[in-house]
């Protein structure tokens, strides 16, 4: 290669950018305009609910935030490859089941059917993968079908299996007392219990945050979902890239599906049916573009948050909980107002 | 690299063409894309395809890209026939392919864009990762060597201008170490003045020793920068010269067909004849 008799490299600083101040880096994030919603939520419940900010009530909310936030990361991610997963809800369910019933039918020790579980939910994941790549349907229709088919699956399955609409009771069986402490204990800090959801949450993000922002696969993740023809173009393996996508939810939803049957010792087989909507809108709240190409795994987290602390503080509020989805809409529409007015601020001012 | 040792048939004093296309048909169904075309690039020179819409530009690129694959005649790269499973397998054998629309991905920052699916890491095992400030700095001083001076690598490219973005995607594929690049349409969308600015990016590839294809339906945009031309007309090779054999009125004539466009001028100077429209007076009759 030959230069073109440009000059040389100027030094480092560019006179054109006007002083990039760390408040603008900020102000271009994704994630900020969750973050400002997150505030304003929790300053609000802090006035309006006396024992919203007692030591006792961040267990119960961060609790209710990790049960989201451990899908949230992971639907974050598909959404920003450009695809939705509408089963994500009833995977976890059926993940749950398939552990508890296969343990308790091969009287296993119960390890064995969390493993199988992990298999089985990783074939489902797989599943909506290829079929999606293969062909080339909306994830939309692809999602939606495999949701109604789990959500039958578990009901007819349990029904079958157990003659009633829940699992039988594994607490008694070999290393369910160990599989509990992986999936479903807690620690008990003064005042504040928390649970290893949290823990497993953090890790979650914290993975799906590398991998976005430091790996190749992340920046394959914002091709394809940016303009997966460029992507392709360029030799990013793109039907890849979105299985890989498909089995991260899955294995959230094997970790999810761990800790509903843990917590308890059966399963409820009609269980999930709504909860793919909640990932969805907590990954919105967190700044995740509904075309893709965009968002962060920090933001989901963030949106998870906002989930709990609306849930919990409208009890700690001792208002009526009927109110709570009322809550969720506004939020959803004044966050993705937030992100679009701070996003669309940014770049002009940039 | 080095050449490859089956010396090519012809001609044994100069190098085989880094790309060759002999004969190539392509049929889509009953649909006839291409038939018979034959072009060659070579180091350092720019080989102009020609054509109106639906003369089979489209097809072509994407026969040498690996998009799709010949349904007859042969294509040979570096004197070797050559089948490509895809585009990867392209960029792998050197063709790089800067399409019209497909270019880059306008949500992501410049630097994300120029390394995309070539990123190159640091670490191993679990903590292999991006190396971010290579990618960085090398997108800045590659760009500046093309003479795109970018305020800031993190950007996203959609807020680049037209001609930026080509220019982007050019200096990705030299960067890589392309032996052939392929350029659909870069000056369609543009003005004159970044048409130029294009234009001299695709000269200074050459110059780089690239063989370049340049798609194009602007003969001027061709003649200033092409050693080669191949006009496409309907799916079939309607001509191909070399500089010295053609003019430039000569390749515009063939380019619009020639005969059509004598008839389309009478057509025309008959209807303007009298004056011209709006010269009319209202109570004047045409004759």
């Amino acid at each position: 290669m030959t230069a073109t008799g440009q000059p040389a490299a100027p030094a480092a600083r560019d006179e054109r950018l006007l002083r990039t101040s760390p408040l603008r880096r900020l102000l271009g994030r994704p994630e900020l305009g969750s973050v400002v919603g997150a505030v304003a939520v929790f300053l609000f419940f802090a006035v309006v609910a006396d024992s919203f900010l007692q030591a006792s009530s961040l267990g119960t909310v961060l609790y209710a935030a990790s049960t989201i936030g451990i899908m949230a990361a992971p639907v974050a991610l598909l959404m920003i490859g450009g695809e939705f997963d509408l089963s994500a809800g009833v995977m976890v369910t059926s993940s749950a089941l398939v552990s508890s019933m296969f343990s308790y039918q091969m009287t296993a020790n119960v390890w064995v059917g969390v493993f199988v579980s992990l298999l089985v939910t990783l074939g489902f994941g797989a599943f909506n993968g290829f079929m999606l790549t293969r062909t080339k349907l909306p994830s939309f229709i692809i999602t939606l079908g495999t949701f109604l088919m789990l959500t039958g699956l578990n009901l007819g399955f349990t029904k079958l299996i157990s003659g009633t609409v829940s699992t039988k009771s594994i607490g008694d069986m070999e290393g369910f007392a160990s599989a509990r402490k992986v999936f479903a204990s807690h620690l008990t800090l003064g005042d504040v219990e928390l649970k290893v959801t949290i823990l497993w949450w953090a890790v979650l993000v914290a993975v799906a945050t590398w991998i976005l922002l430091r790996t190749r696969f992340g920046n394959w993740i914002f091709a394809v979902g940016g303009e997966a023809g460029a992507a392709r173009a360029v030799g990013v393996p793109v039907i890849r890239t979105k299985i890989g996508l498909y089995l991260g939810v899955a294995f959230a939803a094997w970790v999810s599906g761990q800790h509903l049957l843990f917590s308890y010792d059966v399963v409820q087989s009609g269980e999930g049916v709504g909860n793919e909507l909640t990932y969805i809108i907590a990954a919105v709240i967190g700044g995740c573009l509904i075309t893709g190409g965009y968002g962060s795994a920090i933001g989901s987290a963030v949106g998870a948050i906002i989930f709990g602390m609306t849930s919990k503080g409208i009890v700690y509020a001792e208002w009526n909980p009927d109110w709570f989805k009322f809550f969720l809409g506004a939020m959803l529409l004044l966050a993705t107002l937030l992100n679009a007015w701070v996003r669309k601020r940014a770049e002009a001012t940039t | 690299m080095t050449a490859p040792q089956a010396p090519a048939p012809r001609d044994t004093a100069s190098p085989p063409a880094l790309v060759e296309l002999d004969h190539v048909s392509k049929y889509y169904g009953n649909v006839r894309a291409l038939e018979d075309v034959s072009l060659e690039v070579h180091a350092g020179e720019i080989t102009c395809v020609l054509g109106d819409n639906g003369a089979g530009k489209s097809t072509l690129i994407k026969i040498i890209a690996g998009l799709h694959r010949h349904d007859s005649g042969a294509f040979l790269i570096e004197g070797g026939e050559a089948a490509l499973a895809n585009p990867r397998d392209a960029l792998d054998r050197g063709i790089a392919t800067v399409h019209q629309d497909l270019a880059v991905v306008s949500l992501m920052p410049v630097w994300r864009n120029f390394f995309l699916g070539s990123e190159p890491t640091k670490g191993r095992g679990p903590f292999k990762r991006l190396d971010v400030r290579l990618m960085r700095e090398t997108t800045r001083a590659e760009l500046l060597r093309m003479g795109i001076d970018l305020r800031d690598v993190d950007q996203p490219i959609g807020t680049l201008s037209g001609g930026e973005r080509q220019c982007v995607a050019i200096a990705r594929a030299v960067y890589f170490g392309a032996k052939v690049l392929v350029l659909d349409e870069p000056t369609a969308a543009l003005g004159v003045k970044q048409s130029g600015v294009v234009l001299k990016y695709v000269a200074a590839a050459r110059d780089a020793g690239l063989g370049v294809v340049l798609i194009t339906h602007n003969p001027h945009h061709a003649y200033l920068v092409g050693d080669r031309f191949v006009l496409l007309k309907r799916g079939t090779m309607a001509g191909s010269h070399t500089k010295d054999g053609v003019t430039l009125d000569e390749l515009t004539r063939q380019m619009a067909g020639g005969s059509e466009l004598e008839e389309l001028s009478h057509e025309l100077e008959r209807l303007s004849a009298p004056g011209g429209p709006g010269t009319r007076p209202a109570g004047e009759d045409a004759p």
